[in-house]
């Protein structure tokens, strides 16, 4: 909502300065987002006159021209490029050293085409005061030469800008907001009430309301033998001052009331509207050529105001081509009304127009101003145009009922935390237009018209408070109470902690991607669903809900390796989505890792330097379960995995085929080609939430600890096995060969090659005997051993290297 | 024995011309060993008459220590000198740099430091933290949160949409975390002191706007928690957020469907060359919304406004982000580029805590 200072004080008396003004405004809710002081900012443009302007001599465009700035001095050569270049003319100067608004740049001395030019002529555009950039500004032929501009065209009126809410529409009007600034104590309302103008003849024009819930209001009058044509100046200067472009009066009036009193009107050429006036439904496929100069096309969920021959204005949004006003307009029907709000927003957004008076109507205006918007109008027409007025038609109740609310002025303190005496709450109200009945505990409180957005007696408590001030609040300390001081945070909310926290550690760098996928991702990812892609998606490759965190990642390394990083490990715990239910959306931790950035550290390096692998893969996956509270113990790992994992170097983690825990490995060369990534490239993916829950125990201290008195013993073992054996099962048969005294089996050797058949390896393992009890013989050693050999041999088919 | 005299003397020469330890031990089995030279002059004691014995026996005794003493002094010098050696040969580059501790290279996201930030504080107020789906309801997002069917209000959140399922209902990306209050508020009795941080979707795509973004909001209900309290809770937030002693802010009557009345929070600040100094200064940066929630949330929740009551608030976690450490580009936040990650990124022990300091 734009205005300037001296309209306002058209409604409000008042001496405060501007910034004063300003501050109050945002204090009480209408917040200023803008100050345009153009007096100041165009202070060093002046008007001048054009002596000559003859060709450039190398271009065809531009004009040399001699320029009288009216200092006296020898005039100026300027070149120009506009058209509108010519002798005689007088437009707006620019000297070299000046700021040029509408270009962003600081005007020098030039050379253009081998012609010197020592300044600018300057449009509209470039003065940012209308978006006409045609031609240089043509000025009166008594603009006086020399003298500023800004102060010559009435731009010393400082333009404010309120970033109003959706709520307030009585101050889409300046007259509401003037109201607002004197129940804030910074002037005197000025407020003088609108005459009623007696109408000499009966209107002609017939009103049929179809609907009236899509239009509770309708007032219409004709004014007869106007004479329409430009807007006398300071009406002129009112719609330019906050970038409105006149029109003619007629037109120019009905944008004056809109923004003077938030009360947006029509007005209709008479001669051009045939029979009477329906206000009905659009019919499927009509259409209708508006006043921005586009052909809308309709349907039934549009009203449209309608003559004999078809729509001629879409109701509360825009008017009709076909029976604007224009100069030649004699008869004039104005037409003040009121919209059903839902209606108007939603016809605005469907046909696409943002109009002034579809801004006021979908916020719901003041029904009470209906008819003497209508007065207001008719007066303005009658003054400017002149002309005969009939009586006014007026259709339907508009005025509603009388809203009374009962108050507990101890609503101020409770919500509020703030006293409030019953006279300042008077005041207040009062100023607002609200009738205050009683003096309490409970008083009646009368809503406003205009004040659509009040309801109930927390409305009531910040009308009171805005203007109050909310600063006047006093800070109260919040009591935490007794309530234990126990952790906060949620099972799944510590685990998704834990897991970053985990991959940091490991050297991963955490990142935070898009939710939303290309549908071809989500797809190989298992994603896709109908029911997780978006309907109105800000992109193509931004339509799908992820189903794996892995397509954003595999694109973030990609872009790395782009900008020169292509050793990268990147990982990224966040909601990854298997439907749109709210138990169908998980937590995974998911990790990728390219070139040099392996479990051995990153990038190369003297002390060893490995390619990302598979396994560097499960150990990042088994840091997050670990982190995670993973039963580690009953992990079990099965080769393969998904179909975006290389089938040969992946496995899934799982506690049981049901539940499967993740997955880690090399990502599939088919999967990498349609991600658009260059490979290798290794990934792991743990779902969180299906760590099972550890037991909940009673206390926080730790099991006993059992410490063995007896040495332990360490015996190494080396089995040729068929290649195709897992590590894994000569190490589960290993420990199964004596579950009380084996406590620990660990891999160090794997070797294939010269020494060992083909299709075989050697794989060795260290097996720890813990005695419990007494130390153990040689002989009960070499007990344990046997059976250690003869379990490996028995599960796996393994023979003892020798 | 008028030799004895030569003989040690000797002795002790061949002990000072012993380059090494295996020369020394020749001196020393060639002296003392069983055939050593002052061996063989012990034995020679058992055939001398006890006089002779007495003074040759003392004599040749002394020689023998003295031996004995050049001897231990000697292997001592020459170990030490073969140690010398032998550390002279083995020397290392030291300046050979090192491969970097994962620990050091790793980063948790500015993002996530700052959640934990904010539940760490809090935390410490009383609260708890509550989470919910992205993807919600039109009635868990809008209509429970008094944003009417069709009213203006709904387009302030240009919102993702799903298509619709066979009942013609449409789900879509919350736009902000506020269904999370109204999940809690359906759910538990009061008092209620919830935070409500998660990840919301607008159709948004500028240099200050992304289509995701994070949002903390707050939700206090109670008997008696009003504004003034809201006020204390938000002003202690922001110093302790900021790491500041003093914060000066500004609250304004603003508009939000779900409030009454309803505030918008800036806090003051001085810009200089990029860097934000808040306490000080002549902007004001919006950084929060709050107010009272409004009876016709309560209501649609099942609690009695005229009973209970309470407050809320929203800000956005990216936003509070980029002012506390100076992140100048929104959507940097989502690039994943590791340069940028490794600079405004955190290690993976700069874990926040109010004892150890939030970001210290």
């Amino acid at each position: 909502m734009k205005f300037t200072l001296s309209w306002l004080k058209e409604h409000l008396d008042t001496d405060e300065p501007l910034e004063k003004l300003a501050d109050k405004l945002t204090m009480i809710g209408l917040e200023v987002e803008r100050i345009e002081d153009k007096a100041k900012q165009l202070s060093p443009f002046s008007i001048a006159r054009v002596i000559s302007a003859e060709q450039h001599p190398n271009a065809d465009r531009l004009r040399v021209c001699m320029v009288d700035t009216g200092d006296g001095d020898a005039p100026v050569q300027v070149v120009c490029g506009a058209p509108n270049a010519r002798a005689g003319l007088i437009s707006v100067f620019s000297a070299p050293g000046t700021f040029i608004p509408g270009k962003n740049i600081t005007l020098g001395v030039g050379t253009i085409r081998g012609v010197e030019s020592r300044g600018m002529l300057c449009s509209a555009a470039e003065l940012q005061i209308s978006e006409d950039h045609d031609g240089i500004m043509e000025l009166p032929a008594d603009a006086p030469i020399g003298k500023g501009y800004a102060e010559w065209a009435g731009l010393g009126d400082p333009m404010l800008e309120i970033n109003l809410t959706p709520n307030r529409q009585d101050c889409t009007g300046v007259h509401g907001i003037a109201r607002d600034l004197s129940a804030a104590d910074m002037g005197k309302f000025r407020d003088p009430g609108i005459k009623q103008i007696k109408g000499e003849f009966p209107c002609p024009v017939k009103v049929t309301v179809a609907d009236a819930t899509l239009c509770p209001g309708f007032a219409l009058r004709l004014v007869r033998g106007v004479k329409n044509g430009p807007s006398p100046e300071w009406l002129q200067k009112r719609l330019t001052s906050i970038a409105l472009r006149p029109i003619n009066a007629l037109v120019d009036i009905t944008n004056f009331i809109t923004y003077d009193r938030a009360r947006p009107l029509h007005v209709f050429d008479a001669k051009k509207v045939t029979g009477n006036l329906t206000v009905r439904r659009a019919r499927d496929g009509e259409t209708v050529l508006a006043l921005d100069g586009r052909t809308y096309t309709l349907d039934s969920g549009v009203c449209v105001i309608a003559d004999e021959h078809g729509v001629e204005s879409l109701a509360g949004i825009m008017g009709g081509e076909a029976s604007g006003c224009d100069e030649n307009t004699t008869d004039v029907l104005i037409e003040s009304a009121l919209w059903n709000e839902i209606n108007i927003a939603q016809s605005g957004r469907k046909l696409g127009i943002n109009s002034d008076a579809r801004y006021r109507f979908e916020r719901g205006v003041d029904p009470a101003f209906m008819v003497p918007g209508l007065e207001m109008a008719t007066r303005l027409v009658l003054e400017l145009c002149g002309g005969t007025p009939s009586d006014n038609v007026v259709v339907g109740n508009p005025f509603g009922e009388d809203h009374v609310i009962d108050f507990p002025l101890a609503e101020v303190k409770r919500l509020a935390g703030i006293e409030v005496p019953f006279p300042e709450v008077r005041r207040i109200l009062g100023h607002l237009g609200f009738m205050v009945a009683g003096s309490g505990p409970v008083v009646k409180v009368a809503i406003p018209s205009w004040r659509t957005d009040v309801h109930g007696k927390a409305d009531i408590v910040e009308e009171i408070v805005r203007i109050v001030g909310v600063d006047k609040v006093p800070m109260t300390p919040f009591d935490r109470g007794d309530a234990p001081r126990k952790p906060v945070l949620t099972t799944i909310q510590l685990r998704t902690r834990r897991a970053k926290r985990a991959l940091a550690a490991r050297g991963m760098v955490e990142a935070v991607t898009w939710s939303f996928i290309s549908k071809p991702s989500a797809e190989l990812f298992g994603g896709g669903q109908a029911e997780l892609a978006l309907a109105n998606p800000i992109a193509s490759d931004l339509s799908d809900m992820r189903p794996s965190l892995l397509p954003g990642l595999v694109a973030a390394a990609q872009a790395n390796a782009n900008r020169g990083s292509s050793d990268v490990a990147l990982f990224e715990v966040g909601q990854v989505f298997k439907g749109d239910k709210p138990e169908n959306q998980l937590v995974a931790a998911t990790g990728v890792r390219h070139g040099f950035a392996s479990g051995k550290g990153m990038g190369r390096h003297w002390s060893g330097s490995a390619m990302a692998d598979a396994l560097d893969a499960k150990a990042d996956a088994f840091a997050v379960l670990a982190a995670a509270g993973a039963p580690m113990q009953a992990l079990q790992i099965v080769p393969g995995g998904p179909g975006w994992l290389h089938p040969g170097r992946s496995g899934t983690i799982q506690i049981g085929p049901q539940n499967v825990l993740g997955y880690f490995g090399e990502l599939h060369p088919r999967a990498l080609e349609a991600l658009g990534a260059d490979g290798p490239l290794i990934a792991f993916e743990v779902i969180l939430d299906r760590v099972p829950d550890a037991r909940q125990r009673p206390t926080r201290a730790k099991p006993v600890l059992e410490l063995s008195a007896f040495q332990p013993v360490s015996r190494d073992f080396a089995f040729i096995v068929d290649r195709a054996v897992k590590a894994g099962d000569i190490v589960r048969a290993a420990q199964g060969a004596d579950r009380k005294l084996i406590t620990d089996v660990t891999v160090f050797d794997v070797y294939e090659g010269k020494g060992i058949d083909d299709g075989k390896k050697s794989i060795a393992i260290a097996v720890t005997i813990q005695p419990r009890e007494k130390t153990l013989t040689d002989q009960e050693i070499d007990a344990v051993a046997a059976k250690i050999v003869a379990e490996v041999t028995k599960k796996t088919g393994g023979t003892l290297r020798g | 024995m008028s030799d004895l005299p030569t003989l040690e003397q000797t002795i002790l020469t061949e002990i000072a011309a012993a380059g090494d330890e295996a020369a020394l031990e020749a001196v020393r089995v060639a002296a003392l060993g069983k055939k050593g030279s002052i061996s063989a002059l012990l034995s020679t004691l058992g055939k001398m008459s006890p006089d002779e014995r007495k003074t040759q026996g003392a004599a040749i005794n002394l020689a023998k220590d003295k031996v004995t003493q050049a001897l231990t002094a000697r292997r001592d010098i020459l170990k030490s000198a073969a140690l010398d050696a032998r550390l002279a040969s083995e020397t290392i580059d030291v300046t050979l740099p090192l491969r970097e501790a994962p620990a050091e290279q790793g980063r948790i996201h500015p993002l996530s430091q700052v959640f934990e930030e904010v539940n760490v504080i809090f935390a410490d107020m009383g609260f708890s933290i509550a989470e919910g789906p992205d993807i919600e309801t039109d009635d868990y997002n809008f209509t429970k949160l008094n944003f009417p069917e069709g009213h203006p209000a709904r387009e302030m959140h240009d919102t993702f949409f799903f298509n619709p399922g066979e009942d013609g209902s449409r789900m879509l990306l919350r736009t902000h975390t506020s269904p999370v209050q109204v999940r809690t508020m359906l759910t538990q009795k009061p008092p209620i002191r919830i935070i409500c941080p998660g990840r919301t979707y607008r159709i948004d795509s500028d240099a200050t706007h992304t289509p995701q973004f994070h949002q903390v909001e707050g939700l206090v209900i109670d008997k008696g928690s009003h504004l003034g309290h809201l006020k204390w809770i938000l002003h202690e937030f922001c110093k302790a957020f900021f790491e500041v002693d003093h914060i000066n802010m500004r609250f304004r009557p603003s508009f939000f469907p779900f409030t009454e009345p309803s505030l918008e929070v800036d806090i003051q600040c001085r810009r200089d060359k990029g860097e934000i100094r808040f306490g000080e200064g002549e902007d004001w940066l919006e950084i929060l919304g709050c107010g009272m929630v409004h009876p016709n949330v309560l209501r649609a929740c099942g609690i009695d406004p005229d009973v209970y009551q309470g407050f809320a608030w929203g800000m956005g976690i990216d936003r509070i982000a980029m002012l506390k450490y100076g992140m100048s580009d929104l959507r940097q936040l989502f690039d994943s580029d590791v340069r940028w990650l490794s600079h405004y990124g955190f290690k993976p022990l700069d874990v926040p805590t109010l004892a150890g300091g939030l970001s210290s």
